[in-house]
């Protein structure tokens, strides 16, 4: 898709597919006929730049037909670089800019509590995203209101858009900072769908607080020359990038 | 001109006239939000890595660490995605910049639709209209690489504070080498009497180009380069209203608040005259690249023909 676009951000793409995949196929009320669902758990996408994960994940959930991954950013699509709820299914929530997803998601856990409803909020950030100050604002609002229903994954594959975290603005130590803002704290291989299901599988971590998965990443998981490296923040495969990397996440 | 000529982008211009003057002045400092490569500071950074901040992804502080650094005797130039660093820091802007007057230069990198399909999120295009109207802010938007370098030193020269908006998509040189910019002041690109198109940045090639053809068609087209928008050069639109009786604006930005929007202003207040403009229009952008989106906005020398063929038309049936 981001070969075909000639724009996008493969390596974050490739840090959460497998968390997604998780959520969308072994945790979460979503996707298929729970799309269009009052009662469906909600789902924010705050690191919007992985749209190509995102969307692929969604289309495999049933939300849209695959063929309009092949309208990823072209004229008038319905894709757009960064997710639009108004014009595809399962998108919550418009996010790109950064740091909008946790006070959309505590909105929404909120909700939830407020109703009575039993369907739960997860949200996804990068880690370099946890920079932006609106996450921490939102994380003592959740934490003050006890929003158990509440879950945050974080992306923590080390790397944002030019450098490694710990090199820009250190994040560490990044679970201490969650369990002093009042979070039910869980750390995990972000790629073990079996070790990821299991932590899900135990949420509310503790009744009365939010819930903080840190799931330990690659950027550019699978593909030898993308993984681990910043320059493949946004950048594009040739069309030999392309057929080495296929070839390497099919293996 | 309709031959493109080579193609700049003025964010190089830029970070050559930065460095340059970092040489000269200890107290430049650069501050990015993980944004060194979009911002063109990486050479900025091997020649003066104590004086580049990186603070993360961090708008908000971004622009109050640069109060302060200008607080404690430095010349912050303040450098980012234009549609983060004034949507997202936009309160920082209003009272730590332009009501505090710190003597900070707000860059804002990519202004317009420049990130294409990335979509709203990350077009500015609301940028002009949020800073204009801040007072003690100068606000330019350079058209070429000369005028880049040219408004970057008015603005270090300027003790106060300034929004810098650049783009990344390339643009001929409209200027000779001889051109002078002031600040405050339109250039007068081409003379005429028949309509007067006005435009910034990205659009300034452009509106030279719809001229070229008017003048094909036996219209003659007054050009300015409204580089300036705040201070506003009220002087040049009054003038222009005057002596030519209608106006066109192009910018690359909503046609609310931002040039159209201040010309519309002055000209209502001296001599009212019909006034077109050419811009993005009431709405978000679809999903497309930039080249998609310039044309389906008609962001291009033959929608600002076709407005100044409006505008007189206009002009006519008024008299
Ligand atoms: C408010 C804001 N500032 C800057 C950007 C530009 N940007 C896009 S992605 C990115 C890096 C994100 O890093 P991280 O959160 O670690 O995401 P990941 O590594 O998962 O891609 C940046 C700075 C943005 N989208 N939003
Ligand atoms: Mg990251």
């Amino acid at each position: 898709m981001v070969h075909s676009a000639k724009t996008g951000h493969p390596g974050g793409d490739l840090s959460s597919a497998d968390i997604l995949v998780s959520l969308y196929f072994g945790v979460m009320k979503a996707g298929g006929s729970w799309t269009a669902s009052e009662d469906r758990d909600r789902f924010v996408m705050s690191k919007g730049h992985c749209s190509g994960a995102f969307y692929s994940v969604l289309a495999e959930a049933g939300c849209f037909p695959d063929e309009w991954l092949d309208h990823y950013m072209k004229p008038l699509s319905m894709l757009n670089g960064h997710p639009d709820r108004n014009k595809l299914p399962g998108v919550e929530a418009n996010t790109g800019p950064l740091g909008h997803g946790m006070p959309i998601a505590t909105g929404m856990a909120l909700a939830a509590k407020i109703s009575g409803a039993s369907w739960r909020t997860f949200i996804l950030t990068g880690d370099g995203e946890l920079q932006e100050g609106s996450n921490w604002e939102a994380g003592m609002t959740a934490a003050h209101y006890g929003l158990d229903n509440l879950t945050l994954i974080v992306d923590r594959n080390r790397i944002q858009q030019g450098a490694w975290t710990e090199d820009t603005i250190r994040l560490e130590p990044l679970a201490d900072k969650w369990r002093a803002f009042g979070w039910a704290v869980q750390e995990v291989d972000g790629h073990d769908h079996a070790a990821l299901l299991d932590v899900f599988g135990r949420l509310p971590f503790e009744k009365g607080k939010p819930n903080c998965v840190i799931a330990h990443t690659h950027k550019g998981m699978g593909v030898s020359f993308i993984q681990d490296r910043p320059e493949w923040h946004h950048k594009v495969p040739s069309d030999a990038e392309l057929e080495a990397a296929l070839k390497e996440l099919q293996a | 001109m309709s031959v493109p000529s080579q193609l700049f982008d003025c964010r190089d211009a830029f970070a050559r006239s930065l460095e340059e003057a970092a040489a000269a002045d200890p107290r430049i400092v650069a501050v990015v939000n993980d944004s060194l490569g979009s911002s063109k500071m990486g050479g900025f950074r091997k020649l003066y890595p104590q004086r580049l901040v990186n603070v993360g992804i961090a708008e908000q502080n971004m622009v109050g660490v640069g109060c302060g650094l200008a607080n404690g005797g430095m010349i912050p130039f303040v450098c980012g995605a234009a549609c983060f660093l004034t949507g997202r820091a936009m309160e920082q802007v209003k009272v730590d910049l332009a009501y505090s007057k710190s003597n900070v230069k707000l860059c804002g990198m990519s202004g317009g639709l420049a990130y294409g399909p990335l979509g709203p999120t990350h077009h500015s295009i609301e940028d002009l209209a949020w800073t204009r109207v801040l007072p003690h802010l100068t606000v330019i938007v350079p058209a070429d690489p000369y005028e880049t370098e040219q408004a970057f030193r008015a603005a270090l020269a300027l003790d106060g504070p300034v929004y810098l908006r650049l783009s990344r998509m390339g643009v001929p040189n409209v200027h000779g080498e001889d051109h002078r910019f002031q600040l405050g002041r339109a250039t007068k690109l081409r003379e005429g009497r028949d309509v007067t198109l006005i435009a910034n940045g990205t659009m300034v090639c452009r509106a030279l180009e719809a001229a070229q053809q008017l003048e094909l068609e036996g219209v003659q087209a007054r050009v300015l380069n409204m580089a300036t928008l705040r201070p506003l050069d009220t002087g040049a639109i009054a003038a222009a209203a005057e002596e030519t009786g209608c106006i066109v604006t192009a910018e690359e930005h909503s046609i609310h608040g931002g040039l159209g929007g201040a010309v519309a202003e002055a000209v209502t207040a001296t001599t009212p005259v019909p006034v077109r403009m050419v811009g993005v229009p009431d709405a978000f952008a679809p999903t497309g690249s930039v080249g998609f989106l310039f044309e389906h906005f008609g962001l291009t020398a033959a929608g600002i023909h076709d407005a100044a063929l409006e505008a007189m038309r206009r002009k006519s049936r008024k008299c």
